[in-house]
C-alpha cells in the first residue's frame, strides 16, 4: 500500500523542505545558490568548519543541526541518498576560513565516495579538509570490522560534541581528534516495527508482517540484520542493551549520555517506556546517565521504531558535551 | 550492414537511446533495489539519465571522451549516493585517455570500459565476488580487451552478453559492501541492482548500434 504524504512534487520534496527548514530558523541560516546545502548565515573569520551532511529524508538529521555550537554547514543529498561532490565541495568553499573544514557523516558507500571525490577536489583548490565517519551502530557489523559499520542516531552526539570543539579550537587536527574521541565512544542501536516510504514513489522500503520486527534496522530503510515476533518493550530493550553495552564495552562506574530515538513514526509515550526500561538496566550495572534525550533526532520517514545510544563520557567530551548549543533539531542549555 | 565505428554526432545520438532506455527502466530498478537495498536506485539512475540526456542534446562535442565525460559529470552531480559516485566515476575515469578519439570503434569501447573499471575499484575498493557492478563490468571489460579489432556492433552484442552473464552472477554472491552488505546470505537470489544498471547501459549502447546497422 502506498503510504499518505503531505507533499506537493515529488521531486522538489528536497527543495521546499530546505526552503522551510530556512524560514524556521529565522535568519540564522541560509541555502547556497544552486545547490541544496545550507549553512550558517555569520561565520566568524577564524573558525575550523564544521561540515556535516548525507541523504534527506531522516530529518532533523543532519541538516537540522546547522547552529551556535553545532555544525555550521550541511550537504544535503536526495531522499535517503548522499550528497554530490559538487554540493559538499560548495559547502566546503562557503565554510573555509583558511582553517580548514571537518567532514563529519555517516559511515555510507555513497557517503563516503562523494565526500572523498569532493575532498580530493577541495584540496586540488588550496583547501584542507579532514573526515571523521560515524559508525556507532553495533548490529551492522562486528567489532573487528568496526569500519564497516553504518552511522544511525550517534550523529548527534557526535555533531554535538565536534560543533563544540570547532567553535572552542582553532586547529583542524584537534578538533578531528575530539570528533573522532567522541565517534569512538559511541554505540546504537535500532528495532523498527514498521516501514517507512520513499516519498518519490510511496513504496515502503520493505515488508514486515504484522507481527514481527525487524532488529537491526538502519536509518536507510535497508533491512536489518534479523527478525523476531513482537516483544514488550523491556524484553526488547533487553536484548538491545545486550548488544550494546558489552560492545563498547560500558563498565560500572562509566557515566554516559543517553539518547532515546524515535525512527519516525513512534510515540514519545512509547519512547518513555523504553527510557524508563533503560535507566533500570543501566542502574543495575551502575552505570550513571549524565543526561538523557528522548525525542525524534534521527528517522527514516514514517518508520515506526526506536533506536538507543549511549555515548560515554570523560572530561573531556563531558567539557564539549556542556557547552550550550541551539539549532533546529536540537538545543542545550 | 555491419557498424565498423561511430563517429562522434552519433555517439551522441546513442547516449541518448541509453538515456531513455535508463529512464524507462526505473521500475525495474526500483524494484531490483527494493529486494536488497533502500529501493532508490531507479529513481536516482532516473533523474541522472535525465540530467545526462539534457547535457549531452543542448551541446556539440570535440570527441568521444568529451561525450562520455559529460556523461559521466552529470551522473556524478546529480543522481548523488553511492550510484552517483560509481557511475559518474566509471564514465569520467573511462572517458580520460578518449579524449582525441573522433569515434567509437571497439578498441576504444575496450579502453572505455577498463579505464572506467580500474576507476571504480579505486574509488569503491570493490573486489570481484562482492556483488557490485564490478561483477557485470569486470567480464564485459575482459571481453571488450579480447574483440578490439572486430566491429563493434559485434563487439557490443558480445561484451553485452559478458555483463549481463556477470549481472546473473551476482545472484549467487553474498553483497559484501555497501547498504546491502547487513543483509548477509538474505541477499542470495537477487541481482545486484548496480550490475543490473551496468548490463542495462550496455544492452542500450548495443541496441543503438544495431538499430543503425
Amino acid at each position: 500500500m502506498k503510504s499518505k504524504k503531505i507533499i506537493n512534487d515529488p521531486k522538489q520534496v528536497v527543495a521546499e523542505l530546505l526552503e522551510g527548514l530556512v524560514a524556521a530558523c529565522h535568519g540564522q541560516i541560509r541555502k547556497l545558490d544552486g545547490v541544496n546545502a545550507l549553512v550558517k548565515a555569520e561565520l566568524p573569520g577564524d573558525k575550523v568548519g564544521l561540515l556535516i551532511g548525507g541523504g534527506s529524508g531522516h530529518e532533523p538529521v543532519f541538516h537540522g543541526f546547522i547552529g551556535e555550537n553545532m555544525a555550521d554547514g550541511a550537504a544535503c543529498g536526495n531522499i535517503f541518498a548522499a550528497p554530490s561532490p559538487d554540493i559538499i565541495l560548495a559547502a566546503t568553499r562557503a565554510l573555509d576560513r583558511g582553517r580548514g573544514v571537518l567532514y563529519l557523516y555517516g559511515n555510507y558507500a555513497g557517503d563516503n565516495m562523494n565526500f572523498d571525490i569532493a575532498a580530493e577536489m577541495a584540496a586540488e583548490e588550496g583547501m584542507r579538509t579532514r573526515t571523521v565517519r560515524n559508525w556507532d551502530d553495533v548490529a551492522s557489523a562486528p567489532p573487528e570490522r568496526m569500519e564497516q559499520r553504518r552511522g544511525i542516531a550517534g550523529d548527534l552526539f557526535a555533531i554535538k560534541i565536534a560543533g563544540a570543539a570547532a567553535a572552542q579550537v582553532k586547529d583542524l587536527d584537534e578538533v578531528y581528534r575530539v570528533a573522532s574521541l567522541a565517534r569512538d565512544n559511541l554505540r546504537s542501536m535500532g528495532v523498527a516495527v514498521s516501514a517507512g516510504s520513499i516519498p518519490e514513489t510511496g513504496e515502503p522500503t520493505f515488508e514486515l508482517p504484522d507481527d514481527e520486527m525487524e532488529i537491526g534496522m538502519g536509518l536507510h530503510g535497508e533491512p536489518g540484520v534479523y527478525r523476531d515476533k513482537m516483544l514488550p518493550a523491556d524484553a526488547l530493550v533487553e536484548k538491545m542493551l545486550e548488544r550494546i553495552l558489552p560492545d563498547l564495552p560500558f563498565r560500572p562506574g562509566d557515566q554516559v549520555a543517553l539518547l532515546v530515538n524515535d525512527l519516525g513514526a513512534t510515540t514519545m509515550m512509547e519512547l518513555l517506556i523504553v527510557n524508563r526500561r533503560v535507566r533500570q538496566i543501566l542502574k543495575d550495572r551502575n552505570i550513571q546517565v549524565y543526561d538523557t534525550v528522548v525525542g525524534s533526532y534521527c528517522t527514516c520517514q514514517e518508520m515506526a521504531g526506536f533506536s538507543i545510544t549511549l555515548l560515554k563520557l570523560n572530561d573531556e567530551l563531558k567539557h564539549y558535551y556542556d557547552m550550550p548549543a541551539q539549532s533546529f533539531g536540537y538545543t542545550r542549555r | 550492414m555491419s557498424v565498423s565505428q561511430l563517429p562522434v554526432a552519433q555517439v551522441t545520438q546513442m547516449v541518448l537511446h541509453v538515456c531513455q532506455g535508463m529512464e524507462g527502466s526505473k521500475d525495474l530498478l526500483t524494484q531490483a533495489d527494493k529486494a536488497i537495498g533502500d529501493g532508490d536506485h531507479g529513481v536516482g539512475m532516473a533523474r541522472g539519465f535525465e540530467a545526462v540526456r539534457q547535457k549531452v542534446s543542448s551541446q556539440p562535442f570535440a570527441s568521444v571522451g568529451d561525450v562520455f565525460k559529460a556523461v559521466g559529470t552529470a551522473l556524478l552531480t546529480s543522481v548523488g549516493g553511492a550510484s552517483g559516485a560509481i557511475f559518474g566515476t566509471l564514465f569520467r575515469g573511462g572517458a580520460s585517455r578518449l579524449g582525441d578519439r573522433q569515434a567509437l570503434d571497439a578498441a576504444s569501447l575496450a579502453i572505455l570500459l577498463s579505464d572506467g573499471l580500474r576507476a571504480v575499484q579505486e574509488r569503491g575498493k570493490a573486489k570481484p565476488g562482492d556483488k557490485t557492478m564490478v561483477d557485470a563490468l569486470g567480464p564485459a571489460s575482459q571481453m571488450a580487451q579480447e574483440l578490439t579489432t572486430i566491429d563493434l556492433d559485434e563487439a557490443l552484442s558480445q561484451v553485452t552478453e559478458a555483463a549481463r552473464l556477470g549481472m546473473e552472477s551476482t545472484k549467487n554472491m553474498v553483497a559484501a559492501l555497501g547498504k546491502s552488505q547487513s543483509l548477509g546470505e538474505r541477499s542470495l537470489g537477487h541481482p545486484d541492482p548496480g550490475a543490473v544498471s551496468t548490463y542495462l547501459m550496455l544492452k542500450f549502447m548495443a541496441e543503438y548500434v544495431h538499430q543503425i546497422a
